[in-house]
């Protein structure tokens, strides 16, 4: 049978207990959050689980909401069923003082750069990465680009000179 | 050693040291785009390598948090550069997903020629390329001439050939010409033949065939976990292609078959994308049967029936009051987008390209993320080439099928 949405809400709440995940429905793909410490166990046995058999990690990226006190930053997977075809997108929240989240690179190996990617850009820190470093920005840099307090440059601003392309 | 070179200090180590280190770009001739390898050798064995990405990060992701949608488009392009209508369509799909708008058939079966057009080119240069790491330059400068072909098509339906920005949501800025429409037919009627005398170039050359099987070999299992799509996931032997688990723009529509490598090393990549090239010739060619099927006011609708979201025409602009309106709320922004999350993914040249988009009501996203399938696969191939020589590294690179501009956003 067709693994549905219903489907894997009930076999994760009968694994992980109620109240344990917050479900949520957009655009026909399943959204769940989980508390932070437990991300390496949920995605563990999405990917185990004969049923659920969530193998394959689309997508990793990281999300700032500087208006949620404590839950600043979201680290987003997109997991994908490839036999069933289902689509889940799976988030944990942290404190944006103390990213840390477990690293899904042993089980993942597409997690590596893709977690580095977030670390550059986020600044989460994946605790046991093995090479966490900066990977698309220069090793130099000494903030978290895309986190929402680092606005893009005013278009309007007159004090740069700038010879060569003129402004 | 004599006296005089007392002065000179060698840095510790580096006379026991067996391995040597060999610096491998960030602009070198035969990586065919910026990247950087420090690769260890033991002779011209490969032991260990790094590769150093973000040469030309252009922080698209931060910029598109200001943009509305219709100006992320030209964005899109600049990823994968040798098939930007694809980047354009399915940052369309993704929008229109978000947005709930409706396409009709003729411009699915439209943009479906393009993208299959743009497949093809993208294909062409990946694999011609392959062909000049490997000795062989004629297949490459045979091939342009058709690549060029499809560029002037993309002229014909959008003004510009590399970076197309072609398209809008919902459907195309104009009708195709019929100016495109012959280039298609020409199109459809020679390069069959062109795309056989490239394969009998390569397909059973013994020279190719013998510097391509087994090199940057990868087993489905590894291919999955490294989060590997496309091309270059099929050659590994896993039937995985996002037009057919979730087919977008009417997909569906058409009789295509997916082909499928075993071994997942360079001569199985090529292989797999020529035929996906026959595949995508097939697609075109019924898709164009299809257009042609449409009679009356059908055969010119080339755009959905929004005009919320679809920018009118400029001589409607001109003469038209309900479309100067329009004009006007979409430039000014006074069009908000609902709220919600979604990702949307189409099958790109390399694999899947996603976008996962995060509307927070406004105009422009929250938050923008672009899935870029040769980012993801690019870290394999310290794995694919190590234990291999340094001339196989060099066509594995250009099999991989790896774009600087998509990976590094």
């Amino acid at each position: 049978m067709a693994l549905t949405n219903e489907k894997i809400q009930q076999r994760l709440t009968e694994k992980f207990g109620e109240g344990f995940f917050t479900f949520e429905e957009s655009y026909g793909m399943l959204d769940m959050e989980a508390p932070k410490e437990h991300n390496l166990k949920v995605l563990q046995f999405l990917f185990d689980d004969a049923e659920l058999n969530f193998k394959f990690l689309t997508d990793l990226c990281a999300v700032n909401y500087p208006d949620l006190p404590g839950r600043e930053l979201a680290v987003v997977y997109h997991l994908h069923n490839l036999q069933d075809n289902v689509r889940i997108r799976f988030k944990v929240f942290t404190d944006i003082t103390a990213p840390d989240i477990y690293t899904a690179s042993k089980l993942f190996s597409a997690a590596n750069w893709m977690e580095r990617e977030t670390y550059d850009f986020y600044g989460v820190n994946f605790v046991g990465h093995p090479n966490l470093k900066r990977v698309l920005n220069v090793d130099e840099m000494d903030y978290f680009p895309m986190r929402k307090e680092y606005p893009l440059e005013d278009q309007t601003r007159v004090d740069k000179d700038d010879d060569m392309f003129g402004r | 050693m004599t006296e005089q070179y007392h002065h000179i200090k060698l840095p510790e180590g580096s006379i026991e040291k067996q391995t040597t280190t060999l610096n491998v770009g960030p602009t070198h001739p035969a990586t065919h785009g910026v990247f950087q390898n420090i690769m260890e050798l033991d002779g011209e064995r490969i032991v260990s390598t790094e590769s150093t990405v973000g040469y030309i990060h252009r922080a698209f992701e931060k910029i598109a948090e200001r943009r509305p949608l219709y100006q992320i488009t030209p964005l899109t392009d600049r990823l994968n550069y040798c098939s930007s209508p694809i980047n354009n369509m399915g940052w369309h799909l993704t929008c229109e997903k978000l947005l709930g708008v409706e396409t009709p058939k003729r411009v699915d079966y439209l943009r479906i020629i393009i993208m299959e057009l743009a497949r093809i080119s993208d294909h062409l240069i990946c694999n011609s390329i392959v062909g000049v790491d490997t000795g062989a330059y004629t297949g490459f400068l045979y091939v342009m001439q058709y690549r060029e072909l499809i560029y002037e098509i993309y002229e014909e339906v959008c003004g510009s050939r590399l970076t197309t920005n072609i398209g809008r949501i919902g459907g195309f800025e104009r009708n195709f010409t019929n100016t495109a429409f012959t280039k298609l037919e020409k199109f459809l009627k020679e390069y069959p033949s062109v795309l056989k005398e490239f394969e009998n170039l390569f397909t059973r050359n013994r020279i190719f065939m013998e510097r391509t099987i087994g090199g940057g070999a990868i087993s489905a299992e590894r291919a999955l976990n490294y989060g590997f799509t496309g091309p270059n996931l099929r050659a590994a032997g896993v039937d995985y292609d996002v037009r057919v688990h979730t087919p977008y723009s009417s997909y569906g529509d058409f009789d295509f078959t997916i082909p499928v490598g075993k071994t997942g090393d360079n001569y199985d990549r090529f292989l797999v994308r020529n035929e996906e090239m026959w595949q995508s010739l097939n697609i075109i060619q019924q898709a164009y049967q299809k257009i042609q099927e449409f009679k009356g006011a059908e055969a010119e609708v080339f755009h959905a029936n929004v005009p919320e979201y679809y920018l009118p025409e400029k001589k409607d602009v001109y003469t038209k009051m309900e479309a100067l309106i329009w004009h006007f709320k979409i430039i000014m922004g006074e069009v908000d987008m609902p709220k919600g999350e979604v990702y949307s993914s189409v099958e790109g040249g390399n694999g899947e390209l996603g976008f996962y988009l995060i509307s927070d009501g406004g105009r422009a996203p929250f938050r923008l993320h672009f899935r870029r399938p040769c980012f993801i696969y690019y870290q394999a191939y310290a794995e694919l080439v190590s234990g291999g020589m340094l001339s196989d590294a060099i066509v594995t690179m250009s099999s991989l099928n790896l774009i600087a501009g998509e990976m590094d956003a």
